[in-house]
């Protein structure tokens, strides 16, 4: 992290790095995920928080609430009775936020081509990253919120969501 | 300031028609421990519950609908979506009910019915431990949540090691199941049932059986007394634990459940912890189906898909040297089987409950009519009858021990 290092006679050493990159190493290292089960996805997100795949390496911890959480993994299918809480709770999270859009059925609908499921969450809600799947697997979850974190050491600091953001991933 | 790119919130016009000191609570849908999109309009008088109205639709995804654009065979991925916790047993009732409509029951091979009824009850543990999981971290115990995910992860990878799939099985097909056992899969089958039996005793029961708190919140919540739980239409361990002996592999036998000897635990307690108390029985239970059904397998022979080539397509080699039963089998993919004309109602007890299909067939490749009667939505229904009188905290146990999946209620 640290790109130069100087050190001033026998006092401590001092490390001089960016805003930008202390700040985004903060946030990519303990994203907070709200839990958004929708569906089977769902099952698979409760999976990769659970025993065997220890989502609290990452440190990623699930938050009930979308105050505390930085991160929204919509796992599972989005109907359109559904959609308007989705936006909503999008709305109640602080800045900054990424979405990460788990499974088929978020993405695009999947395999539920019918009168009422929504064709993909970015119809609604801008998306980050999208996990293709149906339900993918725990280690699919991990890998992208490692490519999160990715995007997220990317980005300025102070990244403004009503500035267009030049694609990274 | 309002941002140009949101959208304005959009409130229903509920007419709630409350007393002066009553308040109304939204419980939902989007609540860590409503299982999925329950959501409940919850009238409290104080932390007393007066009122509730659970409101449903959140995950309906149409799938009847879409039974009758799709051949049966292609519906068969989509009911792995219905019951996700427990995939295979969805499979199962469906491909029971297609077979009984085509008239083939009877010749599904036998080690295709002994692998089908592993898978099931493998699904049976699958599923009530994730019940348990869940339950356990709803009413504030973390600890069991780890464990029983610890050994739903080591079932989860039988089932992988032999159909490839985690969730979503699809293992089970219409006319048998397509693949043989893995070579060495019963021996780790074997382990497997040694280490959850352990783990049911020395893990679950010895965490929660005698736990204070676990017994303050479940002893005495969600009393579901007999008149009740038959009028509401329930079946599986709510109906048990009210008191009734009904269980379909017992009632109405189907695979090969009436040559294998296991009980049916019935509790009188009626209470959530006389449920708890069913679903660590019934997986001891299931354990021990699995155990006679290992020796049962070696003594079959390798047939695993019914022959009936104008239903099901022929074997491979068959196909491959016979003009006719390649014709067949073109027919079969391109358009489809084409069932006699009939209806059909069946069955089959899934971890939630009865879980029955109804198929109404006109003769073409697609069902007229298919129609899912699945238990967790008469589950849901029975909650408006039963969360008044307790507290709000009671909620929480009582939506936990009615065993409901948004899939299946709403499909």
């Amino acid at each position: 992290m640290a790109q130069h290092q100087v050190k001033f006679g026998n006092g401590l050493p001092v490390a001089l790095t960016t805003v930008d990159k202390i700040v985004n190493w903060g946030r990519s290292n303990s994203l907070w995920a709200l839990t958004y089960g929708l569906a089977c996805c769902g099952i698979e997100m409760m999976a990769s928080g659970a025993s065997r795949y220890d989502f609290d390496r990452f440190g990623t911890i699930f938050r009930a609430s979308p105050r505390q959480a930085e991160v929204m993994v919509i796992a599972g299918t989005l109907t359109k009775k559904h959609a308007e809480f989705i936006r909503r709770l999008y709305d109640q999270m602080a800045e900054p936020k990424w979405v990460i859009s788990m499974g088929s059925c978020a993405n695009t609908g999947g395999m539920f081509n019918t009168y009422s499921i929504v064709q993909g969450a970015d119809r609604v809600i801008p998306v980050d990253l999208y996990l293709p799947g149906c339900a993918p697997r725990p280690e699919t979850l991990q890998y992208a919120v490692m490519m999160l974190q990715k995007k997220i050491r990317r980005e300025p600091a102070n990244r403004n969501r009503n500035i267009p953001q030049k694609r990274f991933i | 300031m309002q941002q140009a790119n949101r959208l304005r919130p959009f409130f229903e016009n509920l007419a709630f028609d409350r007393q002066d000191n009553q308040m109304v609570i939204n419980f939902g849908p989007q609540h860590p421990s409503s299982h999925g999109q329950l959501r409940l309009i919850l009238h409290l008088d104080g932390e007393q519950v007066i009122k509730a109205n659970p409101d449903i639709g959140y995950l309906h995804r149409g799938m009847e609908k879409m039974a009758e654009n799709m051949i049966y065979n292609e519906f068969l991925p989509t009911t792995d979506r219905m019951d996700y916790i427990a995939s295979s047993s969805n499979n199962y009732g469906f491909a029971l009910a297609v077979e009984k409509l085509l008239g083939i029951e009877d010749k599904v091979p036998r080690r295709a019915k002994i692998i089908r009824t592993m898978l099931l009850e493998l699904n049976r543990i699958v599923s009530h431990e994730f019940w348990l999981a869940t339950h356990a971290l709803d009413v504030g115990a973390m600890s069991v949540f780890l464990y029983a995910f610890r050994e739903r992860e080591w079932a989860l990878d039988l089932i992988e090691d032999y159909c490839g799939a985690r969730l979503t099985h699809s293992a089970i097909r219409i006319g048998g199941v397509p693949l043989d056992l893995p070579e060495g899969w019963t021996g780790n089958l074997a382990n497997y049932l040694d280490k959850v039996e352990k783990a049911i005793k020395n893990d679950y029961e010895a965490l929660l059986d005698e736990n204070r708190i676990w017994k303050m919140r479940l002893e005495n919540v969600g009393i579901i007394d007999k008149e009740m739980a038959r009028s509401w239409a329930t079946s599986g361990i709510m109906l048990r634990g009210s008191g009734y002996h009904w269980d379909l592999r017992k009632e109405m036998p189907y695979e090969i459940y009436s040559e294998l000897d296991f009980d049916i635990p019935v509790t009188d307690k009626c209470d959530s912890y006389g449920r708890y108390k069913l679903y660590m029985e019934e997986m001891r239970q299931s354990i021990r189906i699995l155990r006679q059904l290992i020796p049962l397998y070696y003594s079959s022979d390798s047939q695993l898909m019914a022959n009936v080539p104008q239903y099901i397509s022929a074997p491979k080699e068959q196909i491959m040297t016979q003009n006719y039963s390649l014709m067949q089998h073109f027919v079969l993919v391109t358009q489809g089987m084409r069932p006699p004309v009939g209806e059909v109602y069946v069955a089959t007890e899934s971890p939630k409950g009865e879980l029955g299909f109804y198929i109404n067939s006109q003769g073409d490749p697609y069902p007229y009519r298919l129609k899912i009667r699945t238990p967790s939505f008469f589950h849901t229904g029975i909650l408006q009858d039963l969360l008044p009188g307790y507290q709000l905290a009671d909620v929480v146990t009582i939506i936990g021990s009615t065993n409901i999946v948004f899939g299946e209620v709403d499909r």
